[in-house]
């Protein structure tokens, strides 16, 4: 132990506002980031994110290389990273999600290492291991003071819950954060707060969130959706889940949004309130919420602009990280308090394997999300599918890639019969009883074959373009390059 | 019997409608090749409503199609493409006459006996004109062929030089008398369709008043008109409730030998059974009620 | 004898074929499809088949697919062949004369 110097006390007013550099090159020279470092990004602005690309062109002009980026989640907003990886600037990724060109790009082996597809409960588990080690993270936030206290709701553009920025901020070593609206000191309550903030750079936009929810906001008047949408309300009403105190989440789309309407519907004819929603928070949620049909809104991100608003001004809609969200080993992940999550597939087999990464091409198009993880931890994990999308079948005899295993799904809510994995005995009982046409998956299958036909297997090479990881950090699957 | 509360009208020309109609378990699926199919698609509509009543998807759910008019230079040729291709029922309209009834009886026996389909193909006459609703009562009763008359609204008040409301007076009088022809000739009665799918209001209010009139169904022209139909001619609880209890009355009488029950004073007879029994196949149908595991 | 004809439409889920006359007795498919990685050789076998079962050769087939079922490509190809023959089908029995 050092013995007490005496100190001369000589406050420079100045190094008060110290954290505010004047341009991305300047805190990146700060960061003192490196060649072959690794970088963060978060997603809360999906399609409508401005920081990812410009950051990355500062960095590629500085003539940085071999960078690892992990991003929470990539949308095709982010094709602009070929040209990263072709300069080299790029030569690993960490990611929930890949589409559009970019995915194109990857699944046909643009690059030397495997894609590292995470979950968003198993990205802070590998944050957590020290496998992914983030060496400078890039937050943009609708808001911050001089300090580094950021919050989402407020600001030019609001993009609500800074659900995943929060868990990078955490663990980073350096974090810059990227804002457009500077408020004065302190700027409480922060979701980001200063002392987990080395750096801020003013800009003049960090995101479009009008691009948030893409279109995933309004009432279908699809026939199949709201089909599909009924269909899922009942198997939660006749569930035995469905009482006082229950809770739930739901996904984006037309169908997961009309289910809400519909189980909004049922919990006031039978007087049943919901103790929380949970995850990606929609505005049908918020309308609960406002409706007292439900307590707290536990968001980890907003998907339009009425979550946003509410996150803002209601104290019972409260903003989660996403640690707190879906760690696996997390100390309390709200995930594990969870009783109905409603999900989506791009393939289901006929052992409830769930594929949501690669399209029927074989071409990564999709994100793992919080599918493995609320799958494997609410009482009661539905998948909601056509068994036919137009010609391309759902249900396979076996999915592309596993993202989530079948074990942890219970129920496969389809346009022609509901399948029950074989494990729930009891709640199959309940469902035919209420009247609900239950099936054998393998019925729904042999069914998607006769309208579909049976479809040739994608031709690929042996050489790996991802790598699926398990909420654990295992490799549940991996996706090949395509062949030519 | 066939509970007919829903038929869904799927415009042959309508490749995705044709290819998905059967997913929403109408009661039952009524291909057009009538009003919605422009004149150039005609044939085309024709072909692909033959194979499409040939599919594995429509061989579980009853079939209808509206053919054009005999008298128009469609109506045979769509005539030999459905029934050649086993539609259950064939939907002649703009009936005005008996004589319209059995020309198209007619052709579809002639058809019948020369490809040596044994299951005789079912009528079902829309009566879309006053002269039609006068006609009513003699055309329900014309042929045991017949399974049902059905309003056709839109000819019917152009005809009566009037217009559509919501209230649907100008309908009175035509929905009545339907209604009495096909219950006194023991035969199905069905409603128009109501055209505006985006008031579900105004269409829960008309499905209400047609079933109080005593309507089977009515045609539909959007798949999310069924369920609110369905679940307004759904029985109550309360009525499910009863009716297991008359069942399950009657099935004690009959293992104890004892000749007549009652239920809260009132005697179970045949007719009350039967009334039971209708009622939990209503459920059924309505998805109310399923079954136990065996 | 066989004329130019076209049936279908470019809508998801139907299929639009252009039928050609052409010297000879051979079949030429020219197949674009929203779903050729999964079900190319399906479809073009069925409009092979389907040509043969009507006795039509000498023909080119322009098919652009919008992951239409197998029952409506039967359905726009019958249309075509029928609309380039200007032949009414005769269904039933024999159906297959045209």
């Amino acid at each position: 132990m050092n013995k007490y110097k005496k100190i001369d006390k000589n406050i420079v007013i100045e190094d008060r506002d110290s954290k505010i550099c004047e341009s991305i090159e300047e805190s990146i020279k700060l960061s003192g980031l490196k060649d072959g470092m690794t970088i963060s990004f978060h997603h809360a602005f999906r399609g409508g994110d401005k920081v990812l690309n410009s950051v990355m062109k500062v960095i590629a002009s500085m003539g940085i290389k071999d960078l690892c980026i992990a991003s929470s989640s990539l949308a095709s907003v982010h094709d602009e990273i070929i040209e990263h990886i072709k300069s080299g600037v790029v030569t690993q990724i960490y990611t929930s999600g890949l589409r559009s060109k970019l995915g194109e790009a990857i699944s046909n082996g643009i690059m030397d290492k495997p894609v590292q597809v995470h979950s968003h409960g198993g990205r802070v588990h590998l944050l957590q291991s020290g496998e992914l080690n983030i060496d400078v993270a890039f937050l943009g936030v609708p808001c911050t003071d001089k300090f580094g206290n950021a919050t989402g709701s407020q600001g030019r553009s609001k993009c609500g819950s800074l659900g995943y920025a929060m868990s990078d901020a955490h663990y980073a070593k350096y974090v810059i954060m990227l804002s457009e609206t500077l408020v004065p000191f302190p700027n409480a309550p922060a979701s980001i707060s200063q002392d987990e903030v080395d750096s801020i750079v003013m800009v003049d936009e960090v995101g479009d969130p009008s691009k948030i929810g893409e279109g995933a906001t309004r009432m279908t008047t699809n026939p199949k959706e709201l089909l599909l949408a009924r269909r899922t309300a009942r198997v939660i009403e006749n569930s035995g889940l469905f009482k006082n105190g229950y809770s739930l989440q739901t996904g984006t789309g037309g169908s997961s949004l009309a289910t809400t309407i519909f189980l909004a519907e049922k919990m006031k004819k039978k007087n049943i309130k919901a103790s929380f929603g949970l995850g990606g928070i929609t505005g049908s949620m918020v309308d609960m919420l406002k409706n007292n049909l439900i307590e707290k809104l536990m968001d980890v991100q907003s998907f339009d602009e009425n979550a946003a608003k509410s996150l803002g001004e209601n104290p019972n809609h409260i903003e989660i990280s996403a640690n707190e969200y879906a760690n696996p080993s997390s100390k309390g992940a709200t995930i594990k308090q969870l009783d109905v999550v409603i999900l989506s597939a791009l393939e289901i087999d006929v052992d409830f394997n769930v594929n949501v990464i690669t399209g029927s091409k074989g071409l990564l198009r999709g994100a793992s999300g919080g599918h493995c993880d609320t799958a494997a931890e609410a009482k009661l994990s539905i998948i909601v599918a056509p068994i036919n999308r137009g010609r391309i079948p759902t249900i396979r005899s076996k999915v592309n890639t596993i993202v989530t295993p079948g074990d942890s799904i219970d129920v496969v809510v389809t346009d022609q019969g509901i399948a029950v994995h074989p494990r729930n005995v009891e709640l199959k009982k309940s469902l035919k009883r209420a009247g609900l046409t239950i099936v054998d998956i393998k019925e729904l299958h042999k069914r998607a074959m006769r309208l579909c036909g049976k479809p040739k297997r994608i031709e690929h090479t042996d050489k790996v373009v991802a790598q699926i990881r398990y909420r654990d950090g295992s490799v549940i699957d991996e996706v090949y390059q395509l062949a030519k | 019997m066939k509970f007919r509360r829903s038929m869904l009208f799927v415009p042959g020309s309508n490749t995705a409608m044709v290819c998905s109609a059967f997913v929403y378990k109408p009661d039952t699926v009524m291909f057009d090749l009538e009003d919605s199919v422009a004149l150039s698609e005609k044939d085309s509509a024709r072909v692909m409503v033959h194979h499409a009543l040939q599919h594995f998807t429509y061989k579980d759910i009853e079939t209808a199609v509206r053919v054009n008019p005999l008298d128009s230079i469609f109506g045979h040729l769509d005539l030999e493409a459905v029934v050649t291709a086993g539609t259950d029922i064939v939907r002649l309209p703009k009936t005005d006459t008996v004589k319209d009834v059995l020309d198209m009886q007619d052709a579809i026996e002639k058809i019948e006996l020369k490809i040596g389909r044994t299951k005789k193909t079912k009528l079902l006459a829309a009566i879309e004109s006053a002269e039609g609703v006068i006609n009513a009562v003699d055309i329900a009763r014309c042929s045991p062929r017949l399974m049902g008359i059905a309003l056709g609204a839109e000819d019917f008040v152009r005809d009566l030089r009037t217009q559509r409301t919501k209230e649907g007076t100008e309908l009175t009088a035509a929905r009545s008398q339907i209604l009495l022809a096909a219950r006194a000739a023991k035969i199905q009665a069905f409603d128009s369709v109501f055209s505006d799918v985006r008031d579900k209001e105004g269409f829960i209010k008309e499905v209400n008043y047609i079933k109080g009139l005593g309507f089977d169904g009515k045609s539909l022209i959007n798949p999310n008109q069924i369920s609110v139909l369905h679940n307004i001619y759904a029985p109550s609880e309360k009525s499910i409730d009863w009716a297991y209890e008359v069942i399950e009355a009657a099935e004690h009488a009959k293992k104890n030998g004892l000749g007549v029950v009652s239920i809260d004073g009132k005697m179970v007879d045949a007719p009350i059974i039967a009334r039971a029994e209708f009622t939990l196949e209503l459920a059924k149908a309505s998805g109310l009620i399923g079954v136990d595991d065996e | 004898m066989i004329n130019s004809a076209h049936a279908g439409t470019l809508e998801s889920s139907d299929v639009y074929i252009q039928i050609n006359p052409i010297e000879g007795d051979k079949v030429e498919i020219d197949l674009s499809s929203s779903v050729a990685e999964l079900y190319d050789d399906m479809i073009e076998e069925l409009i092979r088949d389907t040509l043969k079962e009507m006795n039509i050769s000498g023909v080119h087939i322009n098919v652009q697919d919008k992951g239409a079922l197998d029952f409506v490509i039967k359905a726009r190809l019958q249309t075509a062949v029928f609309r380039a023959c200007e032949t009414k089908p005769t269904w039933g029995g024999t159906q297959n004369e045209v």
